[in-house]
């Protein structure tokens, strides 16, 4: 493989992980040797099953609902309508199941256990949640739509081939639509997988839990790892101000003692040369302590945002960096702590082993994320893994649900790809 | 003649250093606070000459001064503004210079306080309107900027960076050792090379090449 794309959240992740996990992936990245994998297969289970839960889906509902609507003045017609609402329950367990054919990975059960014994607890729990509802609107999507598009596909697949390859049997002189009939069942695999990869992708949307849904203990985890992040920022904030307040000042101060202490002395004095030795080494310590409080916790980014910070950045770099930010406003706090260092050690990288002579940074905010590139024309071949500065800036964009991509073959050119989920405001 | 100032430094350290600098050279502090807020009273209660404030300063420890300098700027046109810092940052520069169309404003390193003559030569010029800009910042806009680097020699840029700082010509051929007539010079061709408007004045001069850079 010339170029090594790898994508991490928090951890990097092992080489054995790199395999497709759903049948989109498969299709993507190896375009022939797809064919003799079992991707298409998947893909044909996972409709033609469609087809079937669709079928049997559709009866129930549809008499559910009827029967429901005309009786529903009397009891009975109440509860089924009820039933009909409920129905989308064993319906998304059935897709979630299906899920698993096409997308390894599967979706958790989004749902809540009771909040207490008995019927009407079980009932209250599962009215009362949003994902209950989700599940009915996947079921009425599927039946008047996704099924539909099932059963388009798969006629496309096979009946329309099937035909056209039996053309000539009554006239030999349609031969070319045998021929046409052979192309269009050379395509199936790819049409049959390309739908399943879609449907499988919007039935993750439509069920994946929300951010409420999530095991508590795993959302637990997340937010202690968020904390421990906010102590070391509050510690940086801390030894930053300890230092403006105190060292930087007094050495100033000593500065201005050492200077008004010249003023009295001839110019012509040891003394004076001296004096003026001692101001330059002070000068020294105060732009060496300078430099180390602006790593702490840069000023300029607080004051007015993280553009100016990287501006600030890109023009006290060694190499020539060329900046396209198309970023309006301020961004939330976090979110911009964590782009700033995470483009800052990126640079500091490029800085240190790339050799590059020209690095371009782009910054866009499109879509509520925020996504940041820094390309450098280096010699590449960065590593990722092994305790690189690059998996703790994962770790701190994993925090915010961010993630990064590096693309660095040997030769180069290095890529460096960040993400961070950002509402507009 | 001695100028009435108001000093803002949350540093009594350092406050303490800034007043027997502005005493030596004969300056009246009318008044040495420690925060952004007593600033602007102490400012509308007396109306110094010249306000010297920090950045960084109470009550919310963030840009305070250098948000209160360029309020005060709005509400009294043409009143004199240094702004010191212990950090500096073209972008701070850029709303500076944003007020009142920069007459008038200085923006310094506080290390450069220590060079005592120095700096009370900057703090005259700015209480007499010119625009004084820390040698940092220029560095950062020239960096930002690289199409002067291109054009000018190694020279013109050393004048270019220090016509930017706000040095007249007496000092920019002070510092590079060089007649009065070969500045001249190298300012003509900086000015034709770069197709900036040829301004004579010291401070509209100072602002035109920062508008360049900054551009």
């Amino acid at each position: 493989m010339p170029s090594s794309v790898l994508t991490y959240r928090g951890a990097v992740r092992s080489d054995g992980e790199r395999r497709s996990r759903t049948a989109w992936q498969a299709l993507a990245r190896q375009p022939l040797g797809f064919l003799t994998s079992a991707w298409p297969w998947r893909a044909l289970l996972y409709l033609t099953s469609g087809l079937l839960v669709g079928a049997v889906t559709m009866c129930l509902f549809v008499v559910a609902v009827s029967v429901g609507l005309l009786t529903v003045v009397v009891v009975v017609g109440a509860a089924l309508l009820l039933a009909a609402a409920l129905m989308g329950l064993p319906f998304a367990r059935l897709e979630r199941w299906r899920l698993q054919l096409v997308d390894l990975d599967g979706l958790p059960n989004p749902h809540r256990p009771p909040a207490g014994q008995g019927p009407r607890a079980w009932l209250r729990t599962r009215l009362n949640e949003p994902a209950t509802w989700r599940e009915l609107a996947l079921l009425v999507i599927s039946l008047t739509a996704l099924y539909w598009v099932d059963a388009a596909v798969l006629g496309l697949a096979f009946v329309v081939p099937a035909l056209c390859v039996g053309a000539p049997i009554d006239d030999p002189a349609a031969w070319p639509w045998a021929v046409l009939g052979g192309l269009l069942f050379l395509a199936a695999p790819y049409s049959l997988t390309a739908w399943a990869g879609a449907r499988a992708a919007l039935c993750r949307i439509v069920l994946a839990p929300r951010e409420a849904e999530v095991d508590p203990h795993l959302k637990e985890v997340s937010e202690s790892r968020a904390r421990l992040l906010d102590a070391f920022e509050t510690e940086r904030a801390r030894i930053e101000r300890d230092l403006h307040d105190g060292a930087q000042q007094r050495l100033v101060a000593l500065s201005v003692t050492l200077g008004l202490i010249r003023l009295d002395l001839p110019e012509t004095s040891p003394l004076h040369r001296q004096l003026a030795a001692a101001q330059e080494q002070v000068g020294l310590a105060l732009a060496d302590l300078r430099h180390l409080v602006r790593g702490l916790n840069p000023q300029v980014l607080t004051d007015n945002g993280l553009v100016a910070a990287i501006e600030d950045e890109a023009s006290r770099f060694p190499v020539p960096v060329s900046l396209d930010l198309r970023l309006t406003g301020r961004l939330p706090q976090p979110v911009e702590t964590a782009a700033y260092y995470a483009l800052a050690e990126t640079l500091a990288n490029v800085a240190k082993h790339s050799q590059a002579t020209q690095v371009e940074l782009v910054g866009r905010h499109h879509a509520d994320i925020l996504s940041l590139a820094v390309r450098d024309n280096g010699v590449g071949g960065a590593e990722v893994s092994g305790g690189t500065g690059l998996t703790g800036l994962a770790d701190r964009l994993a925090v915010l649900d961010g993630r990064m991509r590096v693309s660095s073959p040997p030769g180069g050119p290095t890529l460096v790809l960040m993400e961070i989920p950002c509402r507009f405001e | 003649m001695p100028l009435r100032v108001t000093l803002a430094e949350d540093s009594a350290l350092l406050r303490e250093g800034l007043v027997s600098i502005l005493g030596r050279f004969g300056h009246d502090i009318v008044d040495a606070v420690a925060d952004a807020d007593s600033l602007t009273e102490a400012v509308q209660a007396r109306r110094p000459d010249l306000i010297i404030t920090d950045v960084r300063m109470p009550p919310g420890n963030a840009n305070d001064g250098l948000r209160a300098a360029v309020r005060l700027r709005h509400r009294l046109p043409r009143l004199p503004v240094l702004v010191l810092s212990q950090y500096v940052d073209q972008s701070y520069a850029a709303q500076l210079l944003d007020s009142d169309d920069g007459a008038g404003v200085g923006y310094l390193l506080k290390d450069r306080v220590g060079a005592v003559a120095e700096f009370n030569s900057a703090v005259e010029q700015v209480a007499a309107g010119e625009t004084v800009i820390d040698p940092e910042v220029v560095r950062q806009l020239m960096r930002r900027r690289s199409d002067p680097r291109r054009r000018l020699t190694a020279r013109e840029l050393e004048v270019l960076a220090l016509m930017a700082q706000g040095r007249s010509n007496d000092m920019i051929g002070r510092q590079l050792h060089v007649t009065d007539a070969a500045v001249n010079k190298h300012i003509g061709n900086i000015f034709c090379k770069l197709d900036l408007p040829v301004a004579t004045d010291g401070h509209r001069r100072v602002l035109a090449v920062l508008a360049y850079l900054r551009s």
